[in-house]
């Protein structure tokens, strides 16, 4: 599997077309986009990531191998952007390609899930009032533990 | 032993600094974060709730009660936000 951190802006359409047609096995690509979203009730104008550059790629690369030790994987991908990113860019592409769909569908679950709480990215959003650092949602933390629970 | 220090995030922009190499005889991370704690205010103000950071040493992923032995380089951050 592909991994990229960069701070070039993510084409989504071009990297799903590098993934498809090219396994003759696979019957299933999955493919998830993270947008930079600005909510209506606290606008964002730039979203900011800091990385930690070393470690982000050996933590990405650990949640792939998992990923591919718990689904027959045949190929993917996962980009993610550092830097200043403005509302509607890609933060992050994940595609998974497989022979069926459901190991397609759940890698790609797993690897967000993992991404949100196990690599070594910060947001900061700036707006008119200023720029903060986004929490950790809980929700976030839960979504990564159910992994570990029902195995 | 000499560990250089990174800080990521809101720990970054408090410390005032991005790394900086420490001298130290702490044998656990928790050990290690009441020393830094005991320094300048602005370090005690982030280091007296290690509850709240994460911790990576050599760039692995740790516990607060992990040991320090032979490490080289610990990296203290706030809970990551990646995806």
């Amino acid at each position: 599997m592909e991994i990229r951190i960069t701070s070039d802006p993510i084409d989504p359409a071009a990297e799903l077309a590098a993934l498809s047609g090219v396994h003759k096995a696979a019957g299933a690509v999955v493919s998830f986009c993270g947008q930079v979203r600005s909510d209506e009730s606290a606008p964002i104008t730039t979203l900011e990531i800091e990385h930690y550059p070393g470690m982000t790629e050996t933590a990405i690369a650990a949640i792939v191998a998992e990923a591919e030790a718990r689904w027959d994987l045949l190929a993917g991908r996962v980009i993610h952007r550092h830097g200043q990113l403005s509302p509607g860019e890609t933060i992050v592409f994940v595609a998974t390609v497989a022979a069926h769909r459901h190991a397609a569908l759940h890698a790609a679950d797993f690897i967000m899930d993992y991404l949100k709480t196990r690599a070594p990215f910060w947001k900061k959003e700036h707006g008119p009032e200023g720029g903060h650092w986004v929490g950790s949602r809980t929700e976030d933390e839960a979504a990564a533990r159910r992994w570990s629970d029902d195995s | 032993m000499t560990l250089r220090v990174l800080y990521f995030a809101w720990v970054r922009e408090r410390i005032g600094i991005p790394d900086e190499e420490i001298e130290t005889t702490a044998a656990t991370v928790r050990a290690f974060l009441g020393e830094l704690a005991e320094r300048e205010e602005r370090y005690h103000r982030v280091f007296a709730n290690p509850e709240a950071l994460r911790v990576a040493v050599d760039q692995r992923l740790c516990d607060l009660d992990s040991p320090l032995a032979d490490a080289s380089e610990i990296a203290i951050f706030p809970p990551m936000t990646g995806g």
